[in-house]
């Protein structure tokens, strides 16, 4: 159960300003069905262009309710650019904090309302702008998005991006290109990554080595192939040739040879031995296997 | 505010006639079944009571059954030690809509050098038996499929389906942690080689379960550090739970024939009332073959969180498969499975009862339900008036 402070609970149990706004000035559009939440913005300026009302519809689960509600009770009475000024977190401390999975919820109101703002002034879109480049595709964030609550909110983990934007949230294919945005913008900050992460030896047994080899094909090189749909398999380890076999999507893929260099055998380099190197199995390649969507 | 709960697949109470039993092993009768002093071996025979208690509502031997530490180690248990029990066969088939016991013990056997095979389900959640037929081989290890789904209800064919897995010699395992208590089971006339079960699902404490295992069946122990449970599981007897479990075993045998009278009574007149008064809902799973106590519905375009917080504001106890709930950001992996749009998934609830429910609770729930969905369609931005 959540653990909801009684100020959230208050605007779901009592949301205020709910409904659409005829004819408003400005209309904000954000989230999907698909998504779990979204949310509907609309707000009315009065003479002095200031927001004399603001209401929303909310798809979503209580904090986005309150997070909705709350939101139009801050802004009615500012200018649009004080409006404009407002962050994620503003909203957030304004119920008295969220749970941190549900941090996302005020990123979506703080969308919603600058969709609204960009919408009265002039770009005819309601629709909230996707800008930058998709990172997450599961749920379509880009890395202007993810920057910019990594920026408010002092982020410095994956998870923490996760629950404040939901990039990461869905395949986690798109994690490591996280870490490095996270990398990019904290630097020094980010704390030492705790993960466990096969350590190189010099001397290995052939065990030890066959091994090493499993793990960092599990740890590093198969979720990265899982994003796209595909899969790989350990053959056989013949001295320092390591036998592959791609599956799924990877089976069909054209750049598989590419992969197999740049991904794979650079992983198990880096991870297991320079010495080694990688080969296909295409004898195992034709036969049928399972592998999910 | 009294509390109406209908979330017993979650877990349920204790019935009070178990904790009588068990409330005298904690401060009295504390002794190890183990030790060579009377106070400590007269527990031997509270363990084989309840053995002989649980052996008697699968209809199996009491020399069948290992108790175990609940639902979850079960499935670890035997998933694990049928692989290590055959080391030349490398392919596991399972299902899409296994509870996270099995599924996520089988996805990470496959880091493991495992094949896993996943089986789908159609949109009511059931199984097609020839894709099955034709997966089994001659590298089949183990299949491992559940009697019954926590979150529809739906129950599987698996008697039929251990035959199959019988018929091509690979090892059949079910977790059964749903529908023991709830429909009536005979092992000793079935093909299933191993089955799981869950004291807290039946009326019992929590932290107890057990893993059946069929005379003859190969597996190597999971736990190892001591002889107990003829060194099959290892750690000394939770005798508590052993015994509080025997005996909610016991009454589930005396009340199965309740469990699919009037739970089943009661669970229809919530369902038919729900789907009548609410626009917009649907009924997820095979309304033919399901748990008599599980009803799971989906309204469209609202979410689950939503719904049982407000709930919840009654006393009333439901739970959900939306993202919210579930932890992840993504709804339930079993509804995805069966093809429910998104659009259902989130806004899905599902009520488990009990014989401890009573038809007052239903009506008022009935009575509650309704406004509740109608407040919050009113918010979404996806109902247009």
């Amino acid at each position: 159960m959540w653990e909801y402070t009684d100020k959230v609970r208050d605007h779901f149990f009592n949301p205020r300003n709910v409904g659409e706004i005829e004819d408003p000035d400005g209309v904000g559009e954000v989230g999907s069905l698909a998504c779990g939440d979204a949310l509907k913005l609309t707000f009315k300026l009065d003479e002095n262009g200031r927001i004399k009302d603001a209401q929303f519809k909310t798809f979503g689960c209580a904090s986005a309710i309150a997070t909705s509600s709350v939101l139009t009770e801050m802004i009615k009475g500012l200018s649009l650019d004080e409006a404009a000024k407002v962050t994620n977190k503003d909203i957030a401390d304004y119920l008295g904090g969220l749970p941190e999975q549900k941090m996302h919820c005020s990123v979506m109101g703080r969308e919603a309302l600058e969709a609204a703002i960009a919408n009265y002034r002039g770009a005819d879109k309601k629709k909230h702008e996707l800008e930058g480049n998709i990172v997450c595709t599961c749920f379509g964030v880009t890395d202007r998005e993810i920057e910019r609550v990594i920026r408010e909110n002092d982020l410095t983990s994956v998870e923490e991006v996760t629950n404040y934007c939901k990039a990461g949230g869905g395949c986690g294919g798109c994690q490591g290109e996280i870490e490095k945005i996270i990398q990019k913008i904290q630097g020094d900050k980010v704390k030492e990554a705790a993960v466990s992460t096969p350590r190189r030896s010099g001397k290995l047994t052939n065990i030890q080595k066959i091994q090493l080899i499993q793990q960092t094909i599990n740890e590093q090189i198969r979720p990265a192939l899982r994003a796209h749909g595909g899969n790989i398999e350990l053959i056989d380890v013949e001295a320092d040739k390591v036998v592959v076999a791609f599956r799924g999507m990877c089976a069909q893929c054209r750049m598989a040879e590419l992969t197999m260099k740049e991904v794979v055998e650079a992983k198990l380099r880096e991870f297991v031995s320079q010495e080694l190197f990688v080969e296909e199995d295409k004898d195992s390649a034709d036969q049928q296997h399972n592998h999910r969507e | 505010m009294t509390t109406i709960y209908f979330d017993n697949n979650a877990t349920t109470k204790v019935a009070e006639e178990v904790l009588e039993e068990i409330r005298p092993l904690f401060c009295d009768l504390y002794g190890n079944p183990s030790s060579m002093h009377t106070f400590g071996g007269q527990m031997g025979r509270r363990i084989r009571q309840a053995r002989e208690q649980v052996a008697a509502l699968l209809g199996c031997d009491p020399s069948e059954i290992i108790f175990t530490s609940g639902g979850t180690e079960s499935d670890n248990a035997a998933i694990k030690g049928t692989l290590a029990a055959a080391p030349n066969k490398r392919t596991i088939i399972t299902t899409r809509v296994e509870h996270p016991a099995v599924l996520t013990v089988c996805r990470d056997l496959e880091n493991h050098g495992y094949n896993v095979v996943e089986l789908g389900v159609d949109r009511q959640g059931r199984l097609d038996l020839t894709e099955l037929e034709d997966r089994l081989d001659d590298d089949t290890a183990l299949v491992t499929i559940m009697y019954a789904n926590n979150e529809t209800g739906v129950i599987l064919p698996v008697e039929r389906i251990a035959d199959l897995v019988a018929s091509k010699g690979a090892v059949f395992h079910t977790d059964a942690v749903q529908a023991v208590g709830k429909i009536p089971l005979n092992l000793s006339k079935s093909s299933i080689d191993l089955l799981s079960l869950s004291g807290h699902k039946l009326h019992g404490p929590k932290g107890i379960g057990v893993l059946y295992v069929r005379k003859g069946t190969r597996l190597s122990p999971y736990m190892l550090g001591g002889h107990q449970e003829a060194g099959r599981r290892a750690g000394t007897e939770n005798v508590p739970g052993i015994v509080g479990l025997g005996k909610a075993c016991e009454l589930a045998a005396d009340n199965l024939e309740e469990e699919n009278s009037r739970v089943k009574f009661l669970r229809d007149k919530l369902e038919a009332a729900i789907l009548e008064k609410c626009p917009d809902c649907r009924l997820n799973g095979d309304p033919d073959h399901r748990l008599p106590n599980t009803c799971n519905i989906s309204f469209e375009y609202i979410e689950g969180e939503a719904i049982l917080l407000m709930l919840d504001k009654y006393g009333i106890c439901a739970s959900s498969g939306s993202a919210c709930t579930s932890g992840s950001l993504e709804p339930s992996h079993v509804l995805r499975a069966m093809g429910v749009p998104f659009t259902a998934a989130h806004g899905s609830i599902r009520f488990s009862l009990s014989r401890y429910n009573t038809e007052e609770e239903v009506d008022y729930t009935i009575k509650k339900l309704p406004p509740i969905i109608s407040r919050l369609r009113e918010l979404s931005p996806f109902v247009v008036k």
